[in-house]
């Protein structure tokens, strides 16, 4: 994988005037599907530790609707929506193209699959 | 020989993973210093989710080329980590964090570059979570430094020798609590 939405929403920006706290916003050039393992117990746990608004957010970015609007909503047992948000989560993968800090404006480019995260030594 | 090396990193790396005591699969963790990801490659045999960070372009090209499971960053530990807090369930790092100690350029700091860094490990972490990081001390002093900065940070832990009267085959971890 390069960048799924799993490991965007993990992440922040790294600019010292940034919050520790907003999601990067994606800027999609090259977009892939790719095929992962649905893991229903990997999934239930992570949903509690992501931020919902930021993955919606960016899932809208990347063109994956009929998420639900709220953890509240999430019905574990539904297998059908869970392997939907399997695919959201875990399976759309940003190749090319760029996270924004909203903040700052700065932007980290994403090429050949790899986000660069690297600070210049006037932003330290 | 190249194989060597890469068993000894994969022996690291396990013994690592064994030392986070991890209380179950599925696990949201951290390679610091993930490199061309044969450490990743060990947390995924494990059956668990991994991000990787290093700060050499060469060598997450290489984990590209691998295919390996996680995402990797192109980051530089000394600068921070870019993710939210407690995002991780716990964080490992093979032979890595010397790089920490070295002043390359004349603004390079590193007590600065070490307690930026342990800062950032601290927040990424989940409360009661672990960091393992094996390393290379150069002397004493270095190994005094680098421990002091974590326990600074807020971690609780300590140095694990292994084969500790071994000069050859001795092996430091900086196993970390957090919270």
């Amino acid at each position: 994988a390069n960048m799924i939405l799993l490991t965007h929403n993990m992440m922040v920006s790294p600019m010292k005037e940034a919050s520790k706290t907003l999601p990067l916003k994606i800027e999609a050039e090259e977009v892939q599907e790719l095929e992962k393992e649905f893991n229903l117990v990997f999934l239930v746990k992570i949903i509690d530790r992501l931020d919902w608004a930021g993955f919606l957010e960016a899932s809208a970015i990347l063109n994956q609707q009929g998420l639900p609007s709220s953890t509240e909503e999430i019905d574990k047992t539904n297998e059908e929506s869970m392997r939907k948000l399997h695919h959201a989560l875990m399976e759309v993968d940003v190749v090319t193209g760029a996270l924004v800090c909203t903040e700052t404006g700065r932007r980290f480019p994403i090429a050949g699959g790899i986000p660069n995260m690297l600070l210049n030594q006037d932003e330290l | 020989t190249n194989s060597r090396m890469r068993e000894i990193q994969t022996t690291l790396s396990e013994r690592a993973l064994e030392l986070l005591a991890l209380p179950s699969e599925n696990c949201m963790l951290l390679d610091i210093g993930c490199g061309s990801g044969l450490s990743g490659e060990v947390i995924t045999e494990a059956g668990h989710c991994w991000i990787g960070c290093d700060i050499s372009h060469d060598m997450l090209k290489v984990a590209k080329s691998m295919e390996v499971e996680g995402d990797v960053l192109l980051s530089d530990m000394g600068q921070g980590l870019p993710f939210r807090p407690a995002s991780f369930d716990g964080a490992i790092s093979i032979s890595a964090i010397q790089w920490l100690c070295n002043a390359d350029t004349a603004a390079a700091n590193p007590y600065r570059r070490l307690l930026t860094f342990f800062t950032a490990l601290h927040h990424a972490l989940v409360r009661g979570g672990r960091a393992v990081l094996q390393w290379y001390p150069e002397n004493p002093a270095q190994m005094e430094l680098v421990t002091s900065c974590a326990m600074r940070c807020g971690f609780g832990g300590g140095l694990l020798v292994d084969y500790p009267h071994s000069t050859r085959a001795k092996k430091y971890f900086l196993v970390l609590f957090a919270g």
